[in-house]
This record gives structure tokens, sequence and C-alpha cells, in this order.
């Protein structure tokens, strides 16, 4: 799960990891009391930051100075609502505006190469690390971190003179990783990403930007509700996290739902390839059921895939491996009648392939229940070529009992 | 011979009185795994019935291992206490730990996985998230359905679980030395590299079938590996060509970061050492098909 920057930043806080001063604003009103809140304590420039999980926020003009709390208004009036690279601004960062001597680069994250976890220092902050990659090569460091032994203030001091941070700012930059590390492993982050570490003209050294992205297996022992963003996160995408589904909405028309990750994401690609002969039919989702296919979870299933208006066909693609093609088969038969009792109306048509497990056993299951919409296709390559057939076409149906 | 997993291979499984680890104990001794115990510290000294045959079940895998010879274990036990499990067959010097669990938090694989190297990497881990691994018709330990396909010529590498099944059923007229679900996860104990490496030692595989899927650079460094150390022919196949950059699609490890990790940069970097690459997981069985028959 990945965080806002002023989510990451209340984590470094917390950590003490130092960061200016900022509170996050949700509407223009909002954003002119914080600036007079600060006008108040003295402090009378201020950064209007778009709140958006997206680089390049400054260059789409979603970062910008204000001066007084009519001026921070009227900036944050601007930015909120904006669309960067997709994203729309719910949300601003009032900070305090910081002085600014030199700016670096420090992050932690995972190395999965070579299974272990990796810090990256740079003497070259403030712009993205890939472009100081091409551009000076040579002024970054990347120091390997034992998931054992972790960073010590030595192991900082390493980290933070192996990115040659200059003497003056060592110590502060040390500091601020050895912290940094700390809300790492402590909150089960798989990036924590500070740029531009700065150094301002009185020798502060503090954390302006930040990154950090959560690991979502550990939601057991952490809490990541808290750091839900509801209002970008796609409505059918969040019906189905309520539903324990694996669902991610793409844009497409062949609704897709298999079992086990992999074959879901090859069946994408198959449906993406049968679709480019009829104009270009796509996948209009990923949803992986899992190993045991309930008619419950089946139900649940076909009702987000069905929710979305794209879809113009459905794609069952189970091979049986566990999962038995007979409970498969009359899951499906149960989730339509199911769906029919929640008074859902089911007028798209299902392409099914069954495979290995009891496949017989549920091919039989589903052409005993003879139900109009849902046609068997014996591979998944046949099955995926008539599901894009089918979404191509529209309004196709398809013979009883196939 | 097969890798990794032969018929003198003998079994214990961490978390035997679980659901899980009843329900696929009893699966792996109809498929014919020479299972001989498992663990549960509040449970020690007792049976568990799996499939009308009483197995012991110990206090630790130490225990399981001095009493019944076990030499490979597969892991059950739930997210929270994978990484206690982990370091325990580690600590017992166990040759080979199968940790089958999914949702482990990458820390918590980290930490086990450095615990192994620092001890030396006396026990191959595979895994975690994984469906095990099966030598057909000699061992099976872990899920994958040991019915699907016969023996034979073909090892097969993968990262998931049911594109293996599909694969293995894709290709029973020919049958599988070994097939190893290494697992999706972002930090996994044996890796492609590590699979390719034994198919290329093992005198029965013939063939080699490698599974990828988007996500970190494992498919590259296997095609740079296969350019310099592998002399028999490999089919690949890779999934995700329609996955969107910074979704996680299903597995926690198949996740497009920026431009890192896409399934067309895998298919080219394997298609650059000669390996011919399946657009779909039928054509990838047909390749091998014709490979093997070319043999």
């Amino acid at each position: 799960m990945d965080l806002f920057e002023y989510q990451a930043k209340e984590l470094f806080a917390e950590y003490g990891v130092p960061v200016p001063k900022d509170k996050v604003a949700n509407t223009a009103d909002e954003a002119r009391q914080i600036a007079a809140a600060y006008a108040a304590e003295g402090i009378s420039k201020v950064v209007v930051k778009a709140q958006v999980k997206a680089g390049g926020r400054g260059k789409a003009g979603g970062v910008k100075l204000a001066d007084s709390p009519d001026d921070t208004q009227e900036k944050a009036g601007k930015i909120l609502g904006m669309d960067i690279k997709g994203h729309t601004v719910h949300r601003v960062l009032i900070a305090e505006a910081t002085d600014i001597e030199s700016e670096y680069y420090l992050s932690f994250l995972l190395d999965r190469a070579n299974r272990t976890f990796l810090s990256i220092c740079s003497v070259e902050g403030g712009v993205e690390i890939e472009e100081v990659a091409h551009t000076n090569p040579d002024s970054i460091a990347r120091i390997p971190i034992s998931p054992l032994t972790g960073v010590d203030h030595a192991k900082a001091l390493e980290i933070v003179r192996a990115g040659r941070i200059p003497a003056e700012a060592q110590e502060g930059a040390a500091i601020l990783a050895e912290r940094l590390w700390a809300m790492f492993v402590d909150e089960d982050a798989t990036l924590a990403e500070v740029n531009p570490v700065v150094l301002t003209p009185d020798g502060k050294v503090l954390a302006l930007d930040g990154k950090v992205t959560l690991d979502d297996n550990a939601g057991f022992r952490q809490d990541l509700a808290k750091f839900a963003d509801l209002a970008s996160t796609d409505p059918l995408e969040a019906k189905a996290k309520e539903k324990h589904l694996n669902y991610v909405k793409l844009e497409g028309d062949v609704g897709i739902i298999g079992n086990g990750a992999g074959l879901v994401m090859s069946t994408l690609d198959v449906v993406a390839y049968a679709g480019e002969e009829f104009g270009g039919i796509r996948p209009a989702n990923f949803l992986d059921i899992g190993g045991g296919a309930s008619a419950e979870v089946m139900a649940n299933g076909l009702e987000i895939v069905l929710s979305d208006p794209a879809v113009k066909s459905v794609f069952v693609n189970v091979f049986g491996g566990i999962t038995a093609c007979d409970a498969v088969a009359n899951g499906i038969v149960s989730a339509l009648a199911l769906l029919g009792e929640r008074g859902e109306t089911v007028d798209r048509p299902i392409v099914v392939r069954l495979d290995g497990n009891k496949a017989a056993e549920g091919r039989q299951i589903l052409h005993d229940a003879a139900l109009t919409i849902v046609e068997q296709q014996d591979t998944m390559d046949g099955a995926a070529r008539r599901a894009a057939e089918l979404a191509g076409t529209g309004s196709a149906r398809t013979p009883k009992g196939a | 011979m097969a890798i990794f997993l032969t018929e003198q291979s003998r079994v214990l499984i961490q978390g035997i009185t679980g659901g899980e680890g009843r329900k696929h104990g009893a699966r792996m001794l109809a498929a014919g795994t020479t299972v001989v115990g498992g663990t549960n510290p509040r449970k020690a000294g007792q049976t568990v019935e799996l499939n009308g045959t009483d197995v012991p079940v110990f206090g630790t895998v130490a225990d399981t291992m001095a009493a019944t010879g076990a030499d490979v274990s597969v892991i059950f036990v739930p997210p929270a206490g994978a990484k206690a499990a982990v370091i325990e067959a580690i600590d017992a010097r166990i040759p080979l730990a199968i940790v089958i669990t999914e949702g482990i938090p990458v820390h918590d694989t980290a930490e086990f996985w450095a615990y192994a190297t620092e001890k030396g990497n006396r026990t191959r881990i595979i895994g975690p998230n994984c469906p095990g691994l099966a030598s057909p018709g000699k061992s099976n330990a872990g899920i994958i359905p040991a019915d699907i396909t016969p023996g034979g010529k073909i090892g097969l590498v993968s990262k998931s679980g049911t594109l293996t099944y599909q694969m293995m059923y894709e290709l029973r007229d020919i049958g599988f030395s070994t097939a190893v679900g290494i697992g999706g996860d972002p930090i996994i104990g044996t890796t492609h590299i590590d699979c390719l490496q034994a198919f290329q030692g093992d005198p029965e595989t013939q063939a080699i079938v490698m599974i990828g899927e988007i996500g970190g650079d494992a498919e590259e460094r296997a095609a740079a590996y296969i350019s310099e150390n592998v002399t028999k022919p490999v089919v690949g196949y890779v999934a995700g060509f329609t996955a969107p950059e910074g979704k996680t699609m299903g597995h926690a490890g198949a996740i497009i970061s920026g431009s890192a990790g896409t399934a067309q940069a895998k298919k080219e970097a394997l298609e650059k050492v000669g390996v011919r690459v399946g657009k779909t997981p039928s054509e990838t069985a047909r390749l091998a098909r014709e490979i093997i028959l070319s043999l």
C-alpha cells in the first residue's frame, strides 16, 4: 500500500525523523485556516503541496509557494481538484517553507534480487533518483542492509558517507537514517524514501518529502486500514475488498474470473490477444477467487464483475487443481440463482472453461442446468476467443444448454 | 532421478494438526509420499489420523527428524508463526523446507532468508507462497495435485500454482521429472536459477519449462544464467502482459514498478538467449512438445 506524502510524514514525525511543520487540508478554506494559524506563530511562507500518489507534482503545477493566508487559500483552491497523471487532488499539505542549502537523497527498500534490504543514498537530491542514475551514477551509493543487524548509528554514518553527503550534514543525516530505518522495520514498510533530505542554512537536516509503501501482508499486525484512501479507490475495488476478493479494475470489455493469480494474469493476456481480432477487445478486470470457489464466492465475484457497466461478456476460467470443477460448476449455478434472488439482472453472456480435477462432472452440471447465458468451451484459448467475440458483437446470445 | 524430492524423501509437516496440514498431509500420503510425522508443540506425543494412517506428532522439527529420519519439511504454519517455523527448520538443519504459507510479511521472509544464509544455507528453502514440488510417481511435497501427470522428461519451474497445474495438464502425455512451484512473493528461497541448475544436472530431465510473471527481475537473471550454463532446451512463458503499472496482481511479488518488471522485458530477455517463449500456456505446451519429440 502506497501512502500519501502527508501520511508518510505523520509516520516520520512519530519516529522522530525531522520534518517541517505541516498539516493536511481538504478544502481551500481549511488551507487558509492552517496558514493563518502558522502566521500567528510567525511562519509567513508556506508551501501548498498536492497530495497524490504520483511523481512529478511540481512540474504539473501541484506545488506552490504562498506568502499569506489569502494567498494560501487561492493556491490551494487551484490545486484541489487538479488532475495529476490521472489522479484527482483531494487534499493539499500546507507546510512551513524551508530555506534550502543543499538537497540529498536517502531511501530504504526491498532488494528483491539479493533477497535483502538496501539503502540508497546520494548527495544529489531533489530530482528523481532514476534520473541521477543516468546523469551521475557515481554519486549514488547502494548499501545492502542485513535484516538481522539493521541500521545502527555506525551503519547510518556509513550510508551517508558512502552517498558523499558533506561533513556538515553527516551527523544530522545519519540520525535521520537511523530513525527512518526504525520506521521501515516497525511499520513493515517495503519502501521509505526521502527526496529531498535538505540541509538548511542554519545546519538542520530535514525530510522535505516522503514516499512510503507498506506491506499488505502485514495487515495482521499493522493497522493498515487507517491509511485507506477511500476517495481515490475505485468503487468496485473497494466493494471487492469488503468481500475479501482479490480484484483489480482494468479498462476493458471482458469480465474475468479465475482461480490462482498466475492463471488469472495469463487469462487476461490470452483474452487481450484474442480480442485483437475483434477490434481491440480487452479484459475488464483481474479477479482471483482462489482455491475453494464456493457458490457464495462465485456469486460475489460475478456480482462485482457484472456491476462494471463496461463488461459485455464474462470469462470464467478455472483449472481444478485442489479445487474440484464440480464444486465450481455448482457454484456458478447457485451464484446465478443467488444473484437472481438479490434482484440482479444477469444479462451478459458467461463463457466457462473447466479443466482438471472433476472437469467432466463440472461440465455435465453446467450442461444439465441449461442456463441460457452460460456457454462452455473446451480450452482456455477457445474460451478466451469466444468471450472476446461475444464482447465484440455486443448483445450476442448463446444457444440454450451449449 | 528428479530434483530436490525423490522416492527416498521422508517428509514431515509443520502445522500437521491444522486444517491445511491435515488435508494436504492426507493428499501427500495418498500420492505415495513418505509422510513420517509432523509438529505441534502443544500436541507432542499424540497422533493425527490422515486417511486412516496414524501419523505421529512431535514437539519440534529436531525431535521429528531424530525419531523418523525426516529430511523434508512442508510448512503450513499461518503467517504470524511462519518465520519462527522456518527458523526452527533451519536450526534443525533439515535439508529441504517448503513454505506453502501465503501472506507472510516480507520483513519476516527477509529475516529468515538472512538467517538461513548466516547458517551457511544448509537448508534449501522453497517458497513462501508456493504450491511446493512434485516428482510425479515418486513423491509429492506441498499442494500440487498428484494425479495431473505421470513422471516423465520435462522439468518445470514456476512462480504460479495454477499455471503449473495447467502446464502439467497440457503436457501430461510427456510427463514431468519434477515440477517446482517457487512462489509468487517478492523474496523467495529457491529461484528459477537454482531449479535450472538442478534440472541441467538431472539426467532424467530432457527439457525445461520455465514460467514467470511480472515483477522483479528473476526471469532476466534466469535468462543470463541460461545463456551461460544451460545446454538443455528451455521453453518459457511469462504472465502479465496486460497488467497495469503499480497494481499488485494477486501475488505479492507480481507488480510492475515504473518500467521495471514488465512481461515484455522478461520475454525479450529470454528470447535473446534462445529460449522460445509461448504467447499462451497452450502455445508454450506446444513448443515444449515439439522440442521433446524432436530430441
